[in-house]
């Protein structure tokens, strides 16, 4: 579905990724971790071209998406993306947040996204929130809101970067569950993040990323209970 | 100079109707105004988003290049030369052969050129302003760089935009004063046309109260349009 070939990205001097080669198949569940500043991010957002890649391809359902013809507005449409800062239109409701680009984009009627919106709304418990502004809700339900705004758009895959990482601890779990469930249906999967019970609970594969490179790749129980190389030692040693 | 004042009051308002010069001159200080303002804001936000439209592209075409560096020009040409010199060339050499009241348009597009430059900034500044993740986020969505502009950055960005347009606005009344240079007969040219034959202090002291109550008058509204965009931020 996802094939990476040979993906560099540089900022300048920083070689943010140096060399990664990587395929995801359908339904796969990817979790990333990594020392912070490893290039996590910039990895995930060279995967939707929100960074452009100094060199390499990025290839998405048979499509090269940085050759610099394919339509990488509709590629997108695919690919849903979550923000460790939600990134809600604070101008629009919630309801508005979700239907936004479906009717903009001429994907969905009004009526069509709207009850699309509000099937999703009530899947996560906020129904009753349709009609409130981003500002009104807790970083966890925005959080959510921001979930199901990408998945508004009915994406192949949902990539996830850091999506936990800027909520107030008692509401970590409300988000993962979300992220679990959308597992559990079968949805193809890229998440970093440092929630290692989410990654041995979820992943399929569980990539180790550092300094730019994936340094080690494997199933939970090969990352977690069996890792090979040094720097995935001691990078465990600190986080568990 | 100050004997007999309510004497000078009368001769400087009232005799000779005097009072109708300072009207029809505050209609054009107004007009002209309001006519620049038009111009510099719509002048002023083409510029600012093809600049930021420009710079946030990925592949940057010969057209694109040439554009910017037009826009580059013309801020650099306004924000660097004074505003009065610019009033004067355009009224006296650009449309020199103009008649002196097709000049009231020649000034009035003059103003507006000037303003422009100034609410290019303004502009530029209130969509920067908006959290890149906003961005971000719509194109991560799929929408064009064109509907995230339009849907999302533009109506935050306007939150920013308004009260230092606003404030633009409140420059631009008092820099009109000038526009007397170009023989335009404004609020103050009124003024210095009364004074020069009465000799008294009250001309230019009205005019300075009328100039003061229209800036107060405007800052009011703006004071409160700050504070209606604020309610409305809702969080
Ligand atoms: N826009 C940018 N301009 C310059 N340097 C950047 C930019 N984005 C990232 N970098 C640099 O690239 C490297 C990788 O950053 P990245 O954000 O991908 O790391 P990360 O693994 O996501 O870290 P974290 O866990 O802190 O989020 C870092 O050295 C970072 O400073
Ligand atoms: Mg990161």
């Amino acid at each position: 579905m996802i094939e990476v070939k040979g993906l560099h990205k540089h900022f300048g001097a920083i070689q943010a990724i140096n060399g990664v080669d990587i395929t995801i198949e359908k339904g796969e569940k990817i979790v990333i971790i990594g020392p912070s500043g490893c290039g996590k991010s910039t990895f995930l957002r060279c995967l939707n071209l929100l960074e452009q890649p100094t060199a390499g391809e990025i290839w998405f359902e048979g499509n090269m998406l940085n050759d610099g013809k394919s339509d990488v507005n509709k590629l997108r449409q695919k690919m849903g993306m979550v923000f460790q800062q939600f990134n809600l239109f604070p101008h629009k409701t919630i309801r508005e947040n979700i239907t936004l680009a479906p009717i903009k984009l001429k994907l969905m009627s009004v009526q069509q996204a709207n009850d699309k919106a509000t099937s999703l709304l009530s899947r996560i418990g906020l129904s009753d929130k349709a009609e409130v502004y981003p500002a009104q809700l807790s970083g966890g339900q925005q959080q959510r809101v921001a979930i199901v705004r990408a998945l508004a758009m009915n994406p192949d895959v949902m990539l996830f970067d850091e999506p936990t990482s800027a909520l107030d601890p008692e509401m970590v779990g409300e988000v993962l569950d979300v992220m679990k469930e959308l597992a559990h249906e079968g949805m193809t999967m890229v998440v970093v993040t440092h929630e290692m019970g989410f990654a041995r609970e979820v992943a399929s594969r569980v990539l180790f990323m550092d300094s730019g490179k994936m340094v080690e790749q494997g199933t939970p129980q090969d990352i977690f209970d069996r890792p090979q190389c040094d720097r995935l030692r001691g990078f465990l040693a600190k986080v568990l | 100079m100050w004997q007999n004042f309510p004497q000078q009051l009368y001769d400087n308002i009232i005799l000779n109707n005097r009072w109708q010069m300072y009207l029809s001159g505050l209609k054009n200080t107004l007009l002209l105004t309001l006519g620049a303002a038009v111009i510099g804001i719509v002048l002023g936000s083409l510029v600012a988003i093809c600049k930021v439209y420009i710079k946030n592209k990925k592949k940057i075409t010969p057209v694109d290049r040439a554009l910017d560096f037009v826009c580059d020009v013309y801020l650099t040409i306004i924000r660097g030369t004074p505003m009065m010199v610019q009033v004067l060339i355009f009224c006296w050499i650009i449309f020199g052969s103009a008649s002196i009241a097709m000049n009231f348009y020649a000034a009035m597009i003059a103003f507006g050129i000037n303003s422009g430059a100034y609410v290019a900034e303004i502009v530029r500044a209130g969509i920067n302003a908006v959290n890149i993740g906003q961005t971000e986020a719509g194109r991560s969505l799929g929408l064009t760089s064109a509907m995230t502009m339009r849907s999302i950055v533009l109506p935050q960005a306007i939150k920013n935009i308004l009260p230092a347009l606003a404030n633009e606005a409140i420059t631009l009344v008092k820099e009109t004063a000038i526009v007397g240079y170009a023989a335009q007969q404004d609020i103050t040219y009124a003024a210095a046309t009364i004074r020069s034959r009465t000799y008294s202090p009250v001309p230019l002291l009205l005019i300075a109260v009328v100039y003061l109550l229209i800036v107060m008058l405007m800052t009011y509204g703006v004071n409160k349009l700050e504070r209606r965009l604020a309610k409305s931020d809702r969080g």
